[in-house]
C-alpha cells in the first residue's frame, strides 16, 4: 500500500517526511474495519494514501468498498482518532473513487482472516469459475441463497454438506 | 476533477435523481417483502443507489438541498423509477427495465465519470438479481406468470424515456427482450413509445401523479424541521 502511494508521488516529500507518512499510513492501516473487525483497513485495501500537509496536519485518502457503504464515516472517524492519538493536530479524510475498490485489493492475509471468521473470501483475479468453499467444512457444493446479505459486500450461501449458511464476500 | 466536468449538470441531476427516487421506492419494501432474503436484497440495492445518488448530487450542488428542498418540477428522474412498487413482480420488472439501462449508461460514462466506473460493478449485481427473478416469476406458476406479464405491459410505456436521446435503444431492447423471452413472457409489440402522453417528460421535470406523494414523504421531515440532523 505504501508502495502504491509513494509510486504516485515520487520524491515529493523529503526523506524524513516520507518516513513519517509511512509511519502514519501503518497506523491508519491498523484501524479495524467497523463491519468486519477481523480485518484491518490495510488488509481490506481501502486506505489509499496518507500525506503530511504544509500546516503539520495529515490528509488521508480512503476509498469505499461500495458507494453507499455506511461504514465509511466510522472508518474516517476511527482514522482521525488514531492519527490524533499519534500527535497529528489536524486530520482530514477524503473519499476517493478512482481507481474503484475491488475485492482484489484485499490482501492474502485478509483473505485468510475472513475464512477463519466463517466468511468465504472473494475469489481473486477474475477466476470466478472457481468453486466457493464452505469456510467451515471446505465442501465445494455451496449454492447461493441470495446475492445480497447483511452488508453490501456479502452474499448468502448454504453449504450442502454441513448445511450451515454462510456469508461470501462477493467479487466486485 | 477536470475530467468530472466532462459530464454536464443536467446529466448528473438526471442520473442522481434516478438513483435517489428508485432508492426511496425500494426502501418502501422494508417490512413488506415476500421473504427475508428479498427484504435484505431490496434494501441492499436501495443502499447502493442512495450512495450513488449522494455522490452524483454532491457533484451537482448541495446534496441535502437538492434532495429535500426541490419542488416536484425540478426533479429530473425518468418517470419509470417513480412508478409505485405494485406487487413484487411489478417491482422486479421495473428493476429489470431500469438496471439494464443504468448498467449500459454507466459503462458509457465510465471514462468520464469516476462514480460511473465504480457503480457499474454494483449495478451488474442489481441487473443480475432482476434477471433471475424475471425468469423465476415468468417461468413459474400460472399466477406469477400472469402478474409478471401484467407488469411487463404496464411499465413498457415508461421505458421510451430510457431509450431517448443519449440512450441506448438497440442494446437495451436486445437485452430486455432476451430476458423476457427466456422467461416465457410476451414482449410488447413494437419499440417502447417515445411520444405517449405520459412517458418522456421526467427529464424535463414532468412527473406522474404518485410522485408528489413520494416527495411529500421523502421531504416532510426536512421541511417540518429545517436543518434537522441526527
Amino acid at each position: 500500500m505504501t508502495g502504491r502511494e509513494q509510486a504516485r508521488e515520487p520524491g515529493q516529500a523529503p526523506g524524513r517526511a516520507r518516513g513519517r507518512e509511512a509511519e502514519l499510513f501503518a497506523l491508519a492501516g491498523a484501524v479495524p474495519d467497523p463491519e468486519l473487525p477481523v480485518l484491518t483497513l490495510a488488509e481490506l485495501g481501502v486506505l489509499r494514501a496518507v500525506r503530511l500537509t504544509d500546516d503539520g496536519g495529515a490528509e488521508v485518502e480512503l476509498t469505499p468498498t461500495y458507494t453507499g457503504c455506511p461504514a465509511v464515516e466510522t472508518m474516517a472517524d476511527d482514522i482521525m482518532a488514531a492519527l490524533r492519538g499519534a500527535g497529528v493536530p489536524r486530520v482530514a479524510v477524503r473519499t476517493v473513487l478512482t481507481p474503484p475498490w475491488s475485492t482484489d485489493d484485499i490482501t492474502d492475509g485478509g483473505r485468510r482472516k475472513l475464512r477463519a471468521a466463517g466468511i468465504a473470501p472473494p475469489r481473486a483475479g477474475g477466476l470466478l469459475t472457481l468453486a466457493i468453499h464452505c469456510p467451515r467444512c471446505d465442501a465445494v457444493d455451496t449454492p447461493v441463497l441470495s446475492r445480497f446479505s447483511g452488508t453490501a459486500c456479502m452474499e448468502l450461501r448454504r453449504c450442502a454438506a454441513c448445511r450451515e449458511p454462510f456469508d461470501h464476500m462477493k467479487e466486485i | 476533477m477536470s475530467r468530472e466536468a466532462a459530464v454536464d449538470r443536467d446529466e448528473l441531476l438526471g442520473l442522481g435523481d434516478d438513483a435517489l427516487i428508485l432508492s426511496h421506492r425500494l426502501a418502501e419494501w422494508a417490512g413488506h417483502a415476500p421473504v427475508l432474503e428479498e427484504e435484505v436484497a431490496l434494501a441492499n440495492i436501495a443502499l447502493d443507489l442512495l450512495g450513488q445518488a449522494r455522490v452524483l448530487l454532491s457533484m451537482a450542488g448541495d446534496e441535502d438541498a437538492l434532495a429535500y428542498r426541490r419542488e416536484e418540477r425540478a426533479f429530473r428522474n425518468v418517470q419509470l423509477v417513480e412508478r409505485p412498487n405494485g406487487d413484487f413482480a411489478h417491482t422486479i420488472v421495473r428493476q429489470l427495465y431500469f438496471s439494464v439501462w443504468q448498467e449500459l449508461r454507466y459503462q458509457q460514462l465510465a471514462p468520464l465519470l469516476p462514480l460511473a466506473a465504480k457503480a457499474v460493478r454494483e449495478t451488474a449485481y442489481h441487473r443480475d438479481h432482476a434477471e433471475h427473478w424475471t425468469l423465476r416469476l415468468g417461468d413459474g406458476t400460472d399466477e406469477s406468470h400472469e402478474r409478471t406479464q401484467r407488469a411487463v405491459d404496464a411499465l413498457w410505456p415508461y421505458t421510451g424515456e430510457l431509450t431517448g436521446p443519449g440512450g441506448l435503444p438497440g442494446e437495451w431492447l436486445a437485452r430486455v427482450t432476451a430476458t423476457l423471452r427466456a422467461a416465457g413472457l410476451t414482449v410488447p409489440a413494437g419499440p417502447p413509445p417515445r411520444t405517449a402522453w405520459a412517458a418522456g417528460g421526467g427529464r424535463q421535470g414532468i412527473h406522474t401523479e404518485p410522485f408528489g406523494r413520494l416527495l411529500a414523504e421523502m421531504q416532510h421531515l426536512h421541511r417540518s424541521h429545517p436543518g434537522a440532523t441526527w
